[in-house]
């Protein structure tokens, strides 16, 4: 078959002898066949006259040989042809379009004139619609031409889901991983205190080892009103101010956790003596209740808080004890706050 | 390590010798008994360690360790992708034969930081190649020794495999193919959804 160049024969300045001659390439159907699988050879009169073997595994000769090509194919681009001969001419021969009938999908070509009134020659491709077209024809790598990537397209799409599907299980375990890190946390993150869990776990370990401590709980004054007057940057600045003041009044040994929102608890250690502990807890308040400095404002708050020792009630379980220094936290409250209340047995007894 | 390589061996451990095994391996190590993820790099201490447990705990040599994992990488229905993505070498034992030179830049489309020993077979034009597996972690030949032996089955060839160890640390796979199709081989199809329907 004769088939003209896409481009002028003849490249400016070298010229090469043999294009420049005869401006043509002979080239046998069954060459064809192998370069371009996927090949359409239209007559001058519209229809097909030979398509390439991947053609037949997409439909049954019958329904492609002897067939006007518009009939088979619906053109998407360029719009408007009338007669598929005029292909070539418009946009350099670039055209995208679709099986009419069955199972449409979606191709794109090029098509070159095979010479004057002499039909056309059209090279497609399945473009990114590759992958569906070899779900639904069950084509192999032999049905594309040797140096089409597809296959190598096909290769890596496969390879970048799998990887894609590990990354995904990754992330699933490293979630669950964090859901359960946090669950098994001991630190507040706000204030760098422990938490309650860590304040359970500590007074749980003191009370199995029979070693003696004193328990503060301990309730900030007037912070919602700081929360409300200045927001909760402000509150959150002041939590971390409280933190700070009560790390400093403890030892290395004792035991300070944020208990929830504004209350804290402190477990002082080998430190049983109530007058001691009393002491320790108005030191406290008054430090609570220096100003704290906020963006040119000062916050002012104080301390409401129940003192008991792992002595007072000897038998008693930690939640029993935890529920009477809750006790006698909110007698200070009642009191008129900022001041500390002992749990006292007589009045437990009542 | 790559991770994968260390979870390729864990799911090997799993699948061929029970959870108890890998649970005991695991715990000689001192990794958790989720074990390793195949997305991360792991301390080559570690993977060593591993390793030589691995060795121990089935009394395996470590040479036919690897070799049997190559075997379960493409022939265990666990791992039916690794098989699949070594069926894309081609259409015939031989076309994927050809295919191995490319294994390592294709192993690295799909996992970037995976390092592979570099492949270069050799055909002699009788029927017999030599694969030479060279460069650093040139022991993965004995995986790929597994990998050939399970690939021919799929492909229902009968070849004859020997593995040469050579002074410089290379290792040759002598590869005698004397059947192409010797079986009817397994079934392969581009597209992974059309393989559930045929089965």
């Amino acid at each position: 078959m004769r088939a003209p160049p896409t481009r002028p024969a003849g490249t400016p300045g070298g010229r090469e002898p043999e294009e420049a001659e005869a401006g043509t390439l002979p080239l046998g159907f069954e060459a064809l066949d192998r370069f371009m699988p996927m090949h359409v050879i239209v007559a001058a009169d519209g229809l097909i006259r030979r398509v390439g073997p991947t053609w037949l595994r997409l439909r049954p000769r019958g329904e492609l040989i002897g067939r006007a090509f518009l009939e088979v194919f619906e053109l998407r681009r360029p719009t408007g042809i009338q007669n598929v001969t005029e292909l070539p001419n418009r946009d350099g021969g670039r055209f995208s379009t679709a099986f009419r009938k069955g199972a449409r999908g979606s191709f794109k070509g090029l098509a070159v004139h095979l010479g004057p009134e002499a039909g056309l020659l059209a090279n497609l491709s399945f473009g990114i619609s590759v992958l569906e077209a070899v779900e639904t024809y069950d084509l192999s790598a032999k049905d594309f031409a040797e140096t089409d990537l597809a296959v190598e397209m096909l290769y890596l799409v496969e390879a970048k889901s799998a990887a894609m599907a590990e990354s995904k299980k990754l992330n699933q375990r490293l979630r669950s991983a964090k859901v359960a890190a946090e669950e098994q946390a001991f630190t507040d993150t706000l204030t760098g205190l422990k938490n309650r869990r860590a304040m359970n776990h500590v007074l749980m370990q003191l009370r199995s080892a029979r070693i003696p401590f004193g328990l503060l709980h301990v309730d900030l004054d007037y912070f919602k009103q700081v929360n409300d007057t200045y927001g909760h940057a402000a509150g959150d600045e002041v939590l971390q101010s409280v933190a700070r003041v009560l790390v400093s009044e403890t030892r290395r040994e004792d035991t300070v956790a944020r208990a929830g929102g504004d209350e804290f608890v402190l477990i002082l250690r080998d430190l049983a003596d109530v007058s001691q502990l009393h002491e320790i807890a108005h030191r406290i308040i008054s430090s609570l209740e220096r100003p704290i400095p906020y963006n040119g404002k000062m916050c002012r708050i104080s301390a409401s808080v129940g003192l008991t020792t792992s002595e007072i009630r000897p038998g008693a379980s930690i939640d029993q004890l935890l529920e009477d220094v809750d006790g006698a936290l909110y007698a200070s409250k009642r009191a008129g706050r900022g001041r500390c209340t002992v749990v006292e047995l007589d009045r437990l007894r009542e | 390590m790559h991770g994968l390589v260390n979870r390729s061996i864990q799911c090997f451990v799993q699948d061929t010798y029970g959870i108890e095994t890998w649970h005991s391996i695991a715990t000689s190590i001192g990794v958790g008994p989720e074990g390793f993820e195949s997305l991360l790099v792991y301390d080559d201490g570690l993977s060593d360690a591993f390793m030589a447990a691995v060795v121990r705990q089935l009394n395996k040599p470590k040479d036919m360790l690897l070799e049997d994992v190559g075997t379960y990488l493409v022939s265990n229905p666990n791992k039916e992708s690794i098989r699949r993505l070594m069926r894309f070498g081609g259409d015939t034992f031989v076309d994927f034969l050809h295919s191995l030179e490319d294994l390592p830049d294709r192993a690295r489309l799909a996992v970037c930081d995976l390092e592979l020993p570099t492949l270069a077979l050799l055909d002699d034009g009788t029927g017999t190649y030599t694969l030479h597996v060279s460069g650093r972690n040139a022991k993965v030949a004995y995986v790929l020794l597994g990998i050939l032996r399970a690939m021919a089955d799929d492909y229902g060839a009968l070849v004859l495999l020997e593995l040469r160890e050579c002074c410089t640390g290379d290792i040759a796979i002598d590869i005698g193919l004397l059947d192409t199709a010797f079986a009817e081989g397994r079934s392969f199809s581009l597209s992974p959804r059309r393989l559930e329907v045929q089965g």
